[in-house]
């Protein structure tokens, strides 16, 4: 399931679908991605998320489609919200049930390090009254290089 | 006739979001940053490929790939999602 949307989600009612859908797996490790309070020393107030409609879920499908060849996993959930986000709201969810716990722990990861590189979504923060654009993050980058070694 | 999109902060620099351009043969990436340099300062410094990536229909390009009418072509900032 991939589902790109502006609203909420509910971790433990998406954790109950994964392992319904999942009898034969025996690990099911979820990451949730939050927004902050505070970004290189800044204070963040709120945050605005826009994204690339017609891409966005085409990119998402295609990680997820290269991590199922990587990993011995069985399902691989993504949702990923957009537009206007408080502080401490859920941004990002990535589910993935697998036989075991190493490969669901490394298909999270590996989906997550994409996503960041990948997916077109771009972060703007309201900082003491200003909004600002995020750079792209080069330790992003070298989290994904990671998995090409 | 080519779509161009322009999203994140690079829509704003341009302050434009979206754009049609007439185009009477292909041309690949590289000649489209030309072509749409021209339409002043801020387009010149602002689609280079230092700043803006490329989507061509929906898939990233490279500076090679090439654009044919009717192609949906997105300009954008490196991503920050997650």
């Amino acid at each position: 399931m991939i589902k790109v949307c502006t609203e909420d989600f509910d971790l433990g009612l998406l954790t109950n679908e994964l392992r319904q859908k999942s009898p034969q797996s025996g690990a099911i490790v979820n990451f949730i991605g939050l927004v902050r309070d505070i970004n290189h020393g800044q204070s963040v107030s709120k945050l605005f998320l826009e994204h690339y409609p017609a891409m966005t879920e085409k990119v998402l499908a295609d990680i997820c489609s290269r991590a199922k060849k990587r990993f011995a996993v069985d399902h691989i959930d993504v949702i990923h919200r957009v537009g206007e986000l408080d502080l401490n709201s859920q941004i990002v969810y990535v589910g993935v049930s697998a036989m075991h716990r190493g490969d669901a722990f490394n298909c999270c990861e590996y989906v997550m390090d994409h996503l960041k590189s990948e997916a077109p979504f771009w972060k703007k923060e309201s900082q003491n009254g200003q909004q600002v654009w995020l750079d792209a993050n080069p330790s992003d980058v070298a989290a994904k290089a990671r998995w090409e070694q | 006739m080519i779509t161009l999109l322009f999203f994140g902060r690079l829509r704003e620099l341009l302050a434009c979001e979206r754009l049609s351009l007439s185009i009477s043969n292909p041309v690949d990436v590289a000649t489209l940053r030309q072509m749409i340099s021209d339409k002043g300062p801020q387009w010149q410094k602002f689609t280079t490929s230092q700043h803006a990536l490329v989507a061509v229909n929906q898939t990233m390009a490279q500076e090679h790939t090439i654009i044919k009418a009717g192609d949906e072509v997105a300009l954008f900032p490196p991503v920050t999602g997650g």
